[in-house]
């Protein structure tokens, strides 16, 4: 019973501490913002497994957050971590935080739109996105691929300032 | 950096020869993402504007972050100590199984919209039909990348009707790239007999039901674009059983340089 307590209360005291590990690439946002983070175990000999699932196939950043997991973790006491990737269910933006989706506009960046018909329609509408800077939602596409994997770029017709738009992946 | 998936148990109860069809079947949709995603790469820092050079590198590292996937799933399956590494880095061109379709060069900026449009409507609808495979490894992946495939698609179905119904130059150009290479699309949905018997296992689905998806998208597409599709063409095969063109062995010279080089080399 108190094995059982203290590994809950490890659990735990790791989650806490992985918010402070952040997407290299959006440093405003935590593992946890993200819904990158999905579990945390730790074995009775001691050794924690970490779980994390890919937001893209293909991003690069997932290596450096495998190793800031490791580095956080061993700078607080925990020297035997693996980190595990897990594909399957398969990211989406509905696991952006609403507090992730409040840091990601403050940051400059528009945060996923629902949108308004299928996400997988061919010929649909493009969805309507606010621009982060100045709130109008006078704005354009200009590439459904922007900066990183997750970004689309688009530009306000209001302000003209171009901005990072974080895509709805679904 | 030792970032591998979480194992799939369901492989330690498969027959020897059904892993044997699914490595051979994953491995062949790996060396197609791979080499199409090598082939986007090469545009990086020589595309027409900014926005479709980083376009075109975002595709790639869709495609090559896919790869990576199925390169692991396929060691898994093939259960004899081999990496990711190993199998892209390793292997002759006769050993892989991409159709032609994707090692031919990029050619002009329309020559590689025309073969990423070609490929990306079977892709995309090949991955909706996968995420519902039993085997619980190809579903995973087929429903992590088919999100990221509709992307794929819209980009390149836009860029057929930009150029096709565009001007006089760029008509004639993607025209051309049609007539190119409408030849390569059939063997997109020829199957080999390793498809053949994991079809009717239920594993992957029949090719012959996605083409009619396909063929509607397509023609879609290439009314709104004001193209003609070539008519009566002899449809070249033959990457999907390892007899590839010569493009290919210098594409993997260049891809494969560095392990052959200095053998175990890692980041």
């Amino acid at each position: 019973m108190l094995l059982d307590t203290t590994k809950v209360t490890a659990e735990e005291n790791i989650w806490k501490l992985l918010e402070e590990v952040s997407d290299p690439e959006i440093p405003v946002l935590s593992i946890l913002d993200l819904g990158v983070l999905k579990k945390v175990q730790v074995q009775e000999n001691g050794k924690v497994q970490v779980t994390i699932t890919p937001t893209y196939s293909g991003c690069p950043a997932m290596n450096t957050i495998a190793a800031d997991i490791k580095l956080k973790l061993l700078a607080e006491g925990y020297p035997d971590v693996a980190v595990n990737l897990q594909l399957s269910p398969a990211w989406t933006t509905d696991w952006l935080t609403p507090e992730g989706k409040r840091k990601l506009e403050d940051y400059g960046i528009a945060p996923p739109v629902e949108p308004e018909g299928d996400i997988h329609a061919l010929f649909g509408r493009d969805t309507v996105v606010r621009c982060p800077l100045c709130t109008s939602e006078n704005t354009k596409l200009i590439s459904q691929f922007g900066s990183t994997s997750c970004k689309a770029h688009y530009q306000c017709e209001n302000c003209l300032e171009p901005f990072d738009y974080f895509k709805c992946l679904k | 950096m030792d970032l591998h998936h979480t194992p799939t148990a369901a492989v330690q109860t498969y027959s020897p020869e059904l892993r044997a069809l699914l490595f051979g079947y994953t491995l062949q949709l790996a060396d197609t993402s791979l080499i199409l995603g090598h082939r986007l790469s090469e545009w990086c820092g020589h595309g027409p504007i900014l926005e479709q050079d980083l376009a075109m590198a975002n595709i790639a590292l869709d495609l090559i972050g896919e790869t990576r996937s199925l390169y692991q799933y396929a060691a898994e399956l093939e259960g004899k100590g081999h990496s990711e590494d190993d199998l892209a880095y390793l292997r002759e061109a006769v050993d892989y199984k991409n159709p032609l379709l994707v090692e031919l060069p990029n050619g002009d900026f329309g020559d590689t919209v025309m073969r990423q449009f070609l490929f990306d409507g079977f892709h995309l609808f090949l991955l909706k039909e996968l995420q519902n495979s039993p085997d619980p490894g190809l579903a995973a992946i087929a429903a992590k990348s088919f999100k990221e495939a509709s992307y794929h698609l819209k980009w390149s179905s836009e860029w057929i009707i930009r150029l096709g119904d565009g001007t006089e130059e760029s008509k004639r150009r993607i025209q051309k790239a049609l007539a190119n290479l409408w030849r390569y699309s059939g063997e997109l949905y020829t199957m080999t007999q390793t498809e053949q018997q994991l079809a009717q296992s239920e594993f992957i689905p029949d090719y012959a039901t996605l083409q009619p998806q396909w063929d509607a998208h397509v023609a879609r597409v290439f009314a709104e674009a004001t193209l003609e599709v070539p008519q009566n063409v002899f449809m070249q095969q033959g990457g999907k059983t390892g007899r590839h063109t010569e493009h290919l062995g210098y594409l993997l010279t260049e891809l494969q340089y560095l392990q052959r080089a200095y053998p175990g080399l890692e980041w």
